[in-house]
């Protein structure tokens, strides 16, 4: 890159890690005896230590969330809309967090780590993680930083699924959550897709029951197929359109009469899959999608979510976009309306985008609007 | 926080306090806020526009971003003390079903409307041959969000018919403040009318 970064940036930022020696019981009933985590923090915490915001990553995420880890990246964090200074999660005012999730492939332990029982990388071997495990991990993180109470926690998609999980597993550490294009649970066809994903990198060749590492290879195509697949239910047949159309490939004209790219939604995919497997690991992704088949907090209230969240003590805001298709509106509407049930502080805005259910990455004005009016509010309630 | 205006004054007088209040088309919130600060109300604001949206949040306000046409469906039976329709009725599909929603949601509804048998537009149109206008109903009738436009004889008698019982009724002049001799032909002098109603006896929901 080698020019100045905006203004609106902030900047310049270094992943730090922190050792965890106690071992952590995990929801699948195995626990992991030790392990690391890699996080970034932006912003200052105050002496009170009450403007923290935990910001949640997503199925692909990782802890680099916003600004730029050296001055040759290409682009900045993957939320680097939201985050900021001057920005819906203002960097002025709040101390942002943002943690690489348990199981991922960005620094923090995960099936790629080596197990330190064999010496050899943990591959199939790693345990199945939760979102609640996430959360667990996440407030042992918190409590090393010396964050007894987060100002809000937020998160898109699955990351919203997180901040659900943690206004119900620990109430009195949240004071808002920020719930963006997620769902209560997944329905059959969420889960139907995370399947033909997961069996697109299970049946590839190269894959060795998990233990691609020890063989030195990659199950490329089967991570790139679930990638090509995951990128389809993110995006909206109207952006789709918008974007490619039927438009044939740069440079052509005709029809090959081939399998070669033709189109250019074709070579997009394709790029898409490629790049994606260049910077992510396959026994990770697994593990990311069946975390969020088995996200379900109803599940222990006999499927009654009012129930679930009738601990909560955070004021809630929930954001859906009207194109999304993988989490729908009327599946925020859902959560929504649990939280009525039991008289929660709760906002609900229902964002007009033809981005699918990539908008909650993207500067859509209305969402900025209402997402950083929120967290004003936020900022003025915790003394920001 | 700026003074209310003044047909929602009237209209919060009639809320008692420490009641739940769903406000439906809420605005940007002035009067839930003006609730909750002044009578410690709970609850809820349902507004279609994003920039209200914001507002309401700006103003601290829980608001859900919802279609009034497509009814009251996230809300249960008697969830509210109150449900409250300040000059929304007449811009929405159904009124008089939205009523019935009112009622099954609230103990109590409370509507305001732009009163369309008001002398000025009653003359409006008898002497320009014009939909009339006013500063109540600025818009013309090709841009008019008013799609459901009634007067204070048309709403009484919908009232009568769904078995609605009125408990209170203030009509305002064109400054929105109470007329001082109300009850004297309110049908031509009230510019704006405002109800308090509920389910009349007998009826189920």
């Amino acid at each position: 890159m080698a020019k100045p970064l905006p203004a609106d940036s902030v900047g310049l930022v270094e992943p730090q890690r922190a050792y965890f020696e106690d071992a952590l019981p995990l929801d699948c009933g195995r626990s992991l005896a030790r392990y690391e985590m890699v996080y970034e923090t932006y912003g200052t915490l105050n002496a009170e230590r009450s403007n923290a915001v935990l910001v949640c990553h997503a199925l692909s995420g990782s802890h680099h969330a916003a600004g730029y880890n050296s001055l040759d990246d290409r682009k900045p964090g993957w939320w680097d809309a939201c985050i900021g200074p001057g920005k819906p999660i203002d960097t002025d005012r709040f101390f942002v967090v943002c943690c690489n999730n348990l199981g991922g492939c960005h620094g923090t332990t995960g099936p790629s780590s080596v197990n330190p029982e064999t010496g050899q990388p943990y591959g199939p071997d790693f345990p199945m993680v939760t979102v609640g495990d996430w959360v667990r991990s996440q407030a042992r993180l918190a409590d090393r930083l010396g964050i007894d109470s987060w100002a809000a926690v937020v998160g898109g998609s699955l990351g919203g699924m997180q901040a659900m999980q943690w206004s119900i597993d620990f109430p009195d550490r949240v004071r808002h959550a920020v719930v963006i294009a997620a769902a209560p649970r997944l329905s059959a066809q969420n889960i139907a897709f995370n399947e033909v994903a997961r069996q697109a990198i299970r049946s590839d060749p190269e894959f060795h029951d998990g233990r691609y590492q020890s063989e030195g290879v990659i199950p490329r195509r089967g991570l790139m197929l679930a990638r090509m697949l995951g990128h389809i239910t993110y995006l909206s047949d109207e952006a789709m359109r918008a974007k490619f159309g039927r438009d044939l490939r740069k440079g052509k004209d005709d029809f090959n009469f081939n399998y070669d790219v033709e189109f250019e939604v074709e070579g997009y995919l394709r790029y898409q899959g490629r790049r994606f497997v260049e910077n992510f690991d396959a026994n990770t992704y697994l593990l990311m999608t069946k975390a969020l088949d088995y996200f379900d907090p109803a599940a222990q209230f006999r499927d009654d979510l009012s129930a679930a969240l009738d601990r909560v003590t955070a004021s809630y805001l929930v954001v859906a976009f009207t194109s999304d298709w993988r989490f729908p509106p009327s599946r925020s509407r859902e959560i929504v309306r649990a939280l009525l049930d039991g008289n929660k502080n709760v906002s609900f805005a229902e964002v007009e985008a033809d981005e699918g259910h990539d908008a909650f990455l993207k500067p859509i004005a209305h969402y900025q609007s209402v997402f950083a009016t929120y967290m004003d509010r936020v900022a003025l309630r915790v003394g920001a | 926080m700026s003074e209310l205006r003044p047909d929602l004054q009237v209209v919060a007088d009639w809320i008692l306090p420490n009641t739940r209040v769903l406000d439906l088309g809420c605005g940007d919130g002035s009067l839930l806020r003006h609730l909750f600060e002044t009578r410690r109300v709970t609850g809820y604001g349902l507004e279609i526009d994003p920039f209200n949206v914001s507002e309401c949040v700006r103003n601290q306000v829980n608001v859900l971003q919802t279609d009034l046409d497509q009814g009251l469906s996230d809300f249960d039976d008697n969830s509210f003390d109150y449900v409250v329709m300040t000059q929304t009725l007449q811009a929405v599909r159904y009124p008089d079903w939205l009523l019935g929603e009112m009622l099954r949601v609230g103990r109590e509804g409370i509507v305001t409307f732009p009163n369309f048998g008001h002398w000025r537009l009653r003359l409006y149109l008898a002497l320009r041959g014009r939909m009339p206008m006013s500063g109540a109903l600025h818009h013309t009738w090709y841009n008019t969000p008013n799609i459901h436009l009634c007067t204070i004889r048309d709403f009484e008698e919908l009232c009568e018919k769904r078995n609605i019982e009125i408990l209170e009724r203030q009509v305002l002049d064109h400054t929105l403040r109470p007329r001082r001799r109300s009850g004297v032909l309110p049908n031509i002098l009230g510019e704006v009318a405002l109800y308090r109603f509920q389910r009349g006896a007998g009826s189920i929901l």
